[in-house]
C-alpha cells in the first residue's frame, strides 16, 4: 500500500488533534490545528485513506518538516 | 416646562433613532458574532453616545461674526438662545443684511440686541455644531477634543501604523520580492475608486480620500481624509473597517470569478527561505529611506511603519516593540474607534453622498482584488515558476484578513496547499502600497 507522510508546513504551536491511530480519512478532513501567526491554521488529509502513525500532540512546538501524520492508501 | 433644564428628548429625531439602531448593531456584531470586535464595539458605541441629544461629547463651538464690511445696527434677532437651526437660517437682521446659519446646529448664546450697533468683526452669536466642517471651530466635547487633535491633527494614524510596523513581519516578502508586485497591483483599486468618485460627482479631494478606501487600511484612509475631506471622515473610516471585516465575503466570488479551479490547485511549496536577521533590520532603514525620497508625504505613515518594525527586529528593543504591539496599539485604538464612532451624528452621516461612499469602498475593495489576482496571472505568463493566483488577492491588505482567505481557498482546491506565507507577502506589500497610495494623493490633491 502507498502512503502519504503529511508534514507541517510553517512554525507554530499544535492547538487540536482531530485523528488518532486507525482513523480513516476522507481528503479535505482536518488532521490536526496549527497556531502560526495568531490564526488557527487546520492540516488536512490530501488522501484518502488510513491514519498509521501520528506524529503530533496538543501544545507541541513545531516547525516545517515535522511528521502531522502518515496516512495509508 | 422646566426652565432652563432641557432634556435630549426634545431635540431626539428618527435620524438620532436610525443612528442608535446602527450603534447597536454594530455593538451586537461585535459581541455575538464576534467581527472585529475590537474594532466595532467602541465605533458602535461612539455612535450612540452622539445621538444622544445635547451630551456634547462631539460639540463644536463656533462664534458667528457680522460678515458686514461696515459698522451696522441689529434690526432683529430671529431665533432664540437654545433653539436649533439648519445651515442657511437666518440668525439675526442687520440693517445692512441677514446673518446667516453657517452650519446646523444649535444657538447657545445672542451677543446682542436689537437696536445695538455692531463692528465688523464683533461676535454676535454664539453656536454649537457636531458638524464635520472646516469653519473655524472650536472643540468643546470630549471626544470632538481628542478628535481634533488626535485625528485632525494627524497625530494618532501614523502612531498606529508605528504599531502595526512592530507586528509586521516582512519576512514572507523579503523572501519573495515579486509579491511587491502584487501589492502594488492591488493599488489599482484605489485609482479606479478615485475616478468611479469623481465621475458620480464627488470633488477631488473626496475622492482621492474614497479611493484611498481600497488600500484596505484604516489608518491610511483616516489619516488621508482627515486631510483631504475631513467633512466624510466618519463614511470613509466605517467602509474602510466594515469591507476589512467583510473581507472573507467579499473576495471569494471575485476570486473565483478570474481563476479557474487548476489555477487555484497550483501547488506552492509552503515554506519560504530562510531570511536573515540582517535582512530584516536592513529592509525598514533601505525601505524608508527610497520610498520617502519618492514620495515624501508618505513620510509619516512609512516612517513610523518602519521605525515600528525595526524596533521589533533590531532584537535590542524588546521593550519598545512589546509596548507599541500591546499596550500602546490598544491606548490608540480606543481614541480612535470612540473618535470614528463619534463623528456619525445623524445629521453627518444620515446623507445620500455616505450611500454613495459605502457603494464606491466595495467597488474599490473589489477592483483591488481583481487587479491583485490579474496581476499575478500576468506574472505566471512570463514566469517558469507558476505562483497561485490567489496570492495576488492578498495585495489589498486588510492584514491579515485577505491571506486567511487565500489559505482557506487554496486548501480547499487543494488539500495539499498551503499559502499562508506566501499571501503574507503581497498582503504587507499591500500596506505599504496603501500608504504610498495615500501620500501620492497628498502630494496630488493636498
Amino acid at each position: 500500500m502507498a502512503q502519504e507522510n503529511v508534514e507541517v508546513p510553517i512554525t507554530g504551536k499544535i492547538v487540536g488533534v482531530n485523528v488518532k491511530v486507525g482513523d480513516t480519512v476522507k481528503e479535505g478532513d482536518t488532521l490536526c490545528l496549527l497556531e502560526s501567526m495568531k490564526m488557527e491554521n487546520p492540516i488536512l488529509a490530501p488522501v484518502d485513506g488510513t491514519i498509521t502513525q501520528v506524529g503530533v500532540s496538543v501544545e507541541q512546538v513545531v516547525k516545517p518538516g515535522d511528521l502531522v501524520a502518515i496516512i495509508e492508501y | 416646562m422646566f426652565g432652563f433644564f432641557e432634556t435630549g428628548l426634545q431635540h431626539f429625531y428618527w435620524g438620532n433613532g436610525l443612528m442608535l439602531l446602527i450603534g447597536v448593531a454594530l455593538i451586537y456584531l461585535g459581541i455575538s458574532k464576534k467581527m472585529e470586535p475590537l474594532l466595532l464595539i467602541p465605533i458602535g458605541f461612539g455612535i450612540l453616545l452622539v445621538n444622544l441629544p445635547l451630551g456634547g461629547l462631539m460639540d463644536y463651538e463656533l462664534q458667528i461674526t457680522s460678515q458686514a464690511e461696515m459698522p451696522s445696527r441689529v434690526v432683529s434677532i430671529e431665533v432664540d438662545e437654545g433653539a436649533k437651526i439648519s445651515e442657511g437660517d437666518i440668525i439675526l437682521q442687520l440693517d445692512s443684511g441677514e446673518v446667516l446659519a453657517p452650519i446646523g446646529g444649535r444657538i447657545t448664546e445672542i451677543k446682542t440686541s436689537p437696536g445695538q450697533e455692531v463692528t465688523p468683526d464683533e461676535v454676535l452669536a454664539v453656536m454649537i455644531t457636531t458638524a464635520q466642517t472646516e469653519l473655524p471651530v472650536q472643540p468643546v466635547g470630549l471626544l470632538s477634543r481628542i478628535f481634533q487633535y488626535g485625528i485632525m491633527w494627524q497625530v494618532i494614524p501614523p502612531l498606529i501604523f508605528l504599531c502595526l510596523g512592530a507586528l509586521t513581519d516582512f519576512g514572507p516578502m523579503i523572501a519573495n520580492p515579486r509579491t511587491l508586485l502584487l501589492g502594488a497591483a492591488a493599488q489599482f483599486g484605489v485609482y479606479f475608486a478615485f475616478f468611479a468618485a469623481l465621475l458620480s460627482g464627488f470633488n477631488i479631494a473626496e475622492a482621492a480620500s474614497i479611493g484611498i478606501i481600497g488600500g484596505a487600511e484604516g489608518p491610511t484612509t483616516i489619516y488621508v481624509t482627515s486631510i483631504l475631506a475631513p467633512h466624510i471622515i466618519g463614511a470613509t473610516a466605517v467602509a474602510c473597517y466594515t469591507y476589512m471585516a467583510l473581507v472573507p465575503i467579499i473576495q471569494p466570488p471575485i476570486i473565483r470569478l478570474l481563476t479557474t479551479k487548476k489555477e487555484r490547485a497550483i501547488y506552492m511549496k509552503p515554506q519560504l527561505r530562510e531570511v536573515s536577521t540582517r535582512e530584516k533590520i536592513l529592509f525598514p532603514i533601505i525601505a524608508s529611506i527610497i520610498v520617502i525620497l519618492v514620495v515624501p508625504l508618505s513620510a509619516p505613515l512609512i516612517g513610523m511603519f518602519m521605525v515600528g518594525n525595526l524596533f521589533a527586529m533590531s532584537g535590542v528593543t524588546e521593550r519598545l516593540s512589546k509596548t507599541a504591539s500591546t499596550a500602546f496599539i490598544d491606548i490608540l485604538t480606543i481614541f480612535l474607534t470612540l473618535c470614528i464612532g463619534a463623528t456619525m451624528t445623524a445629521d453627518n452621516f444620515l446623507l445620500p453622498r455616505t450611500l454613495l461612499v459605502l457603494v464606491l469602498g466595495v467597488v474599490a475593495f473589489a477592483t483591488a482584488t481583481a487587479a491583485g489576482v490579474l496581476m499575478a496571472k500576468l506574472m505566471n505568463l512570463f514566469s517558469k515558476q507558476k505562483i497561485n493566483p490567489m496570492i495576488g488577492a492578498a495585495g489589498v491588505s486588510a492584514v491579515p484578513m485577505s491571506a486567511r482567505v487565500v489559505q482557506k481557498m487554496g486548501q480547499e482546491a487543494n488539500p495539499r496547499n498551503f499559502l499562508l506565507m506566501h499571501a503574507m507577502g503581497p498582503n504587507v506589500a499591500g500596506a505599504i502600497g496603501a500608504a504610498i497610495a495615500g501620500g501620492v494623493f497628498l502630494g496630488m490633491v493636498g
